[in-house]
């Protein structure tokens, strides 16, 4: 794996963030119903911060959940060795609320469809819409995401790497070649 | 981890935290409500139970399908075995059928082990006569890991029948493994001869109990003993039975446990089994989880 362009420092990350925030707060009409869920591993700092920003604007943050897909993905049984499984922790009721996804990259909408099985095990949400950093094209399936940080069109052999504090030790997002084997 | 488990040997130390690490998440999924995760959608867990047993067998189905997995149900009372169908020619059988996981009770020792070599799949040991019960071991060893944070340094104290239990060479080698102290409390007559020289031994109950963090009761196996053992079952109970008198000047956090299913007023007193640090219910759901566990750690593409 090669380094090819460092495409977002830590400041541009913050301000996609923000807007983020507040367009969720807008379309949502505040945060009385609603919920927002960080996808691990990335989407849980992501979500943490967006998170904050909603309290900075709205005056109050709404409850934070996490989701583990592990066992909703549809490639178990092609992947050698298994994925560590970790817990989801959603301590709360999601009927009728309005959930925000958050993820750090968007690509081929699998880890969005399991995710929305997921969540369906837990109730019946009013809605669900979806958060990512970067949306970098190639969707397999019809799912789009509502909130978008910067759209990044790519070749299938690249990599697209968030790096969180919480992590990486750093806010940055990169893109690397895959190399030939 | 290896492909598949017939004895606790066949885990190292990592991979036992491992399977009690990803126990505590799928307990938790328990606790949802809708309690079934699709990761074994497709797959299907043969429960071939050639002795009968009940929540063992409740355990694993239940397992099996929280997971989305098919299971089929052999039973040897109901089977073509009455025909004289050998064990090989009905595994066969079932292999045709395209099994995933077998999971074996048998009530002789190494069937379990002898089928791996018929099928590709996996199998799980549910208990092979007096040989082997890993899964129970791992759900008794998980139960401790989980009340206590570590296993390593603590002092467990068995009482019960241990000669003719299953249960305990698999404890006894999953808590060695571990770090444990074992000390090993019954009549003489209900010792084997094979018990590990780093097992301790004592018939003075209030010795095996003064500084146990565990104190755990093995059912009396009446069908397992073919000659008079003891005495009678209440002189048991008076000198080796868990009794109130004998464990109420301990310290506050230790624990109660049993494998079920428990012999009241022989092995060990209701009121103690009913008490706050029983967790002989708990142990229940835990081995649904840890069972949840192994057959995501054990299944193939």
């Amino acid at each position: 794996m090669k380094a090819k362009n460092k495409i977002m420092e830590k400041i541009d990350i913050m301000r996609s963030l923000k807007r983020i925030a507040h367009e969720i707060v807008e379309f949502n009409k505040g945060t009385d119903s609603l919920i927002i869920l960080g996808i691990r591993r990335r989407g849980v700092p992501l979500g943490k911060l967006i998170n904050e920003e909603i309290k900075k604007t709205e005056g109050k943050s709404a409850p934070f959940g996490i989701l583990d897909i592990t066992l909703y993905r549809d490639d178990l049984s092609t992947l050698g060795e298994k994925p560590k499984v970790n817990s989801t922790e959603i301590n709360f009721d999601i009927n009728d609320k309005n959930i925000v996804l958050i993820d750090d990259v968007l690509y081929t909408g699998r880890t969005i469809r399991s995710a929305i099985d997921e969540i369906m095990d837990f109730g019946r949400p009013a809605s669900v819409q979806v958060a990512v950093l970067i949306d970098r094209g190639h969707r397999e399936l019809p799912i789009f995401a509502n909130y978008i940080g910067r759209t990044i069109p790519t070749k299938k052999s690249e990599i697209i790497k968030v790096m969180t504090e919480e992590t990486d030790g750093k806010w940055e997002v990169w893109i690397y070649e895959k190399l030939d084997k | 981890m290896k492909k598949h488990l017939i004895t606790i040997s066949d885990l190292s130390k990592n991979e036992i935290i491992e399977i009690f690490k990803q126990g505590k998440v799928f307990k938790d999924i328990l606790q949802r409500p809708i309690k079934k995760i699709p990761t074994l959608r497709g797959k299907t867990v043969g429960l071939l139970f050639f002795e009968p047993s009940t929540r063992t067998k409740l355990s694993f189905e239940l397992a099996a399908k929280r997971m989305s997995a098919d299971t089929i149900n052999f039973s040897a009372s109901t089977s073509s075995l009455k025909k004289n169908e050998s064990i090989k020619d009905t595994i066969m059988t079932l292999e045709a059928m395209k099994i995933d996981i077998y999971v074996v009770r048998h009530p002789s020792p190494g069937v379990p082990a002898m089928i791996t070599k018929i099928i590709k799949g996996s199998v799980i040991n549910a208990g092979d006569g007096a040989h082997a019960h890993p899964t129970q071991g791992i759900l008794d060893a998980y139960t401790v890991w989980e009340k206590f944070g570590d296993v390593k340094g603590l002092h467990i104290a068995i009482l019960g029948d241990v000669k003719y239990s299953r249960v305990i060479r698999s404890d006894i080698e999953i808590f060695l493994k571990l770090g444990a102290h074992l000390t090993l409390c019954t009549a003489k007559t209900l010792m084997p001869n094979w018990i590990d020289p780093k097992v301790k031994y004592t018939t003075n109950i209030e010795k095996a109990v003064k500084d146990a963090d565990v104190i755990m009761g093995l059912r009396m196996q009446k069908e397992r003993q073919d000659s008079a053992i003891i005495p009678d079952e209440i002189e048991f109970n008076t000198f080796f039975g868990i009794k109130n008198i004998k464990i109420a000047n301990k310290k506050n956090n230790y624990i109660v446990m049993h494998p079920g299913p428990i012999n009241r007023g022989i092995e060990i007193d209701g009121d103690i089994a009913d008490s706050k640090h029983s967790v002989i219910n708990e142990q229940v759901t835990n081995g649904l989880a840890t069972r949840m566990a192994i057959f995501y750690a054990l299944f193939q593409g």
